[in-house]
């Protein structure tokens, strides 16, 4: 399915960019995030070991959370707003 | 309808919001409000500037939901936030919250929920200019225990 995919703060930084489209075969978040892991060195900085929180569809989202056709993903930091 | 959530660039005026929030409503006996500035001063370093992103349309909803949250809990009418982004000094206001009650024991507690449940649920970056170069601001596990009082795990820092 293909997906929208967001990177915020240092983590777009890393990659280098602020968004992509992505065709994928992974069927929840934590699957997205393993498939970014194993396509390149851009996206070492979502390894396991660091700090990284994700939304689906704008809203805060544990990684076991199911994808659906066209949804927006965003990977970011932990936040520090206020 | 008066807007509850306002992220910007610009400036804001605490004096400005809390007239609006309570205009007219006869009930309000209490208004609490906080503003966050900027510090030239963190984690050991002086501060020149800050930079904050965030998440447009996630931000905003983030926010509403919070205040939905605040309304549930607490015996308050109304509730205001304004947060900026984009380059910021020290001495710069950076977040207001405001929030009116008919007694004030209420509206300190929802001003207080709102900036705990902000820190750790909006999606906001700091990046501050030092001497010693830009760096990303660090969470802090203090404001993950500051939510926690109010029975939310933030999963944060």
């Amino acid at each position: 399915m293909q997906v929208t995919i967001k990177y915020f703060a240092s983590i777009r930084e890393s990659i280098g960019k602020a968004s992509e489209q992505r065709e994928t075969a992974a069927g929840t978040l934590a699957g997205l995030r393993d498939e970014l892991l194993a396509a390149g060195d851009i996206y070492t900085c979502l390894r396991r070991d660091r700090a990284v929180r994700v939304a689906l569809n704008q809203v805060m989202s544990a990684e076991a959370v199911q994808l659906t056709e066209g949804c927006e993903v965003a990977f970011f930091p932990p936040v520090t707003g206020g | 309808m008066f807007a509850r959530v306002s992220v910007q660039m610009q400036d804001f005026n605490l004096g400005i919001e809390v007239d609006a929030l309570r205009k007219n409503d006869k009930r309000v006996g209490a208004v609490c409000s906080f503003i966050g500035t900027v510090r030239d001063r963190n984690d050991g370093l002086n501060v020149s500037s800050m930079e904050l992103e965030h998440y447009p349309g996630m931000t905003e909803k983030a926010i509403e939901a919070m205040i939905d949250e605040a309304l549930k809990r607490f015996d308050i009418f109304g509730a205001r936030v304004v947060h900026r982004v984009g380059l910021l000094q020290p001495l710069d206001q950076v977040v207001m919250v405001a929030v009116t009650a008919a007694h004030r024991g209420e509206s300190f507690k929802a001003c207080e929920f709102l900036m705990d449940y902000l820190k750790t649920q909006a999606p906001f970056w700091k990046k501050e200019q030092t001497p010693d170069g830009a760096r990303w601001v660090d969470a802090r596990v203090t404001d993950d225990v500051a939510l926690a009082k109010w029975g939310i795990e933030a999963r944060n820092s």
